[in-house]
């Protein structure tokens, strides 16, 4: 199974909707309420972090009989340091987001730990690729 | 203890989210960043905030939350009075600061 969710950049009050499609189709298959659990914290940190970084992007879901693999590609500023942009705290985000309760500098974070993998690739002033493997059994 | 029951104890306003009273309070989580609230709390927690934008709506309904409790008066926005409606998860207003709010709800959980 396939599907893609288009995520706009800036958009908020949006945000967490692709996320939220993704757990419905996830329950109607009845995977393992723990490994949703996992999978949407590390889909909705990845959507956010397109909302509140990027121009826009899409979340690529492909769905097998053994594990989800999500791809989240922007068009964005990019991320100029990964390893940076990985450490607990870091975050480049603006004061207004910061002021709604992101950009705290736990999104990366909270995505590597609740995924099985995952692969990150950037390039500055294009955007950034992220891939999110769990595992369903 | 269902969210109806802490509305009582507590002196709690419901702002949205009325069809939702009856459900099930199994801890609590205090925290104003999002991503915290997102890698930390549980299903059925009840979640003091001061946030009152509509992604609190988004963080209740993927973490399947209990209920959110906006402290120091503060009420929702509208569209995430709307979301609250939508979903049937409360928001609830207290007019305490969140320090003594969350004690009192801490004293109440533990029992």
């Amino acid at each position: 199974m396939k599907f893609t969710f288009f995520i706009e950049g800036e958009n908020f009050s949006k945000a967490g909707t692709a996320s939220s499609e993704v757990k419905k189709i996830l329950k109607q298959l009845n995977v393992d309420p723990k490994i949703i659990k996992r999978t949407v914290v590390s889909l909705y940190e990845a959507e956010v972090n397109v909302v509140a970084h990027a121009f826009e992007g899409n979340m690529n879901v492909e769905i097998f009989p053994d594990k989800i693999v999500v791809r989240i590609e922007d068009k964005g500023p990019g991320i100029p340091d990964i390893d940076k942009a990985m450490e607990k705290g870091f975050s480049t985000a603006t004061p207004k987001v910061r002021e709604m309760g992101f950009g705290a500098g736990m999104g990366l974070p909270n995505i590597k730990k609740n995924s099985d993998e995952m692969n990150i690739s950037s390039k500055v002033n294009v955007g950034t690729k992220l891939e999110i493997v769990n595992y369903l059994k | 203890m269902k969210v109806q029951d802490i509305v009582d104890k507590l002196g709690l306003k419901v702002c949205s989210g009325a069809t939702g009273l009856n459900r099930k309070i199994e801890g609590g989580y205090t925290s104003d960043l999002l991503s915290d609230v997102m890698g930390n709390a549980d299903e059925n927690q009840v979640w003091v905030t001061l946030q009152t934008h509509k992604n609190i709506m988004a963080i209740a309904s993927l973490k399947e939350l209990a209920a959110i409790i906006l402290v120091k008066g503060y009420e929702p926005e509208a569209d995430a009075t709307e979301q609250s409606n939508l979903e049937g998860i409360p928001i609830l207003s207290s007019e305490e600061e969140t320090f003594e709010l969350t004690g009192k709800l801490f004293e109440l959980l533990k029992k």
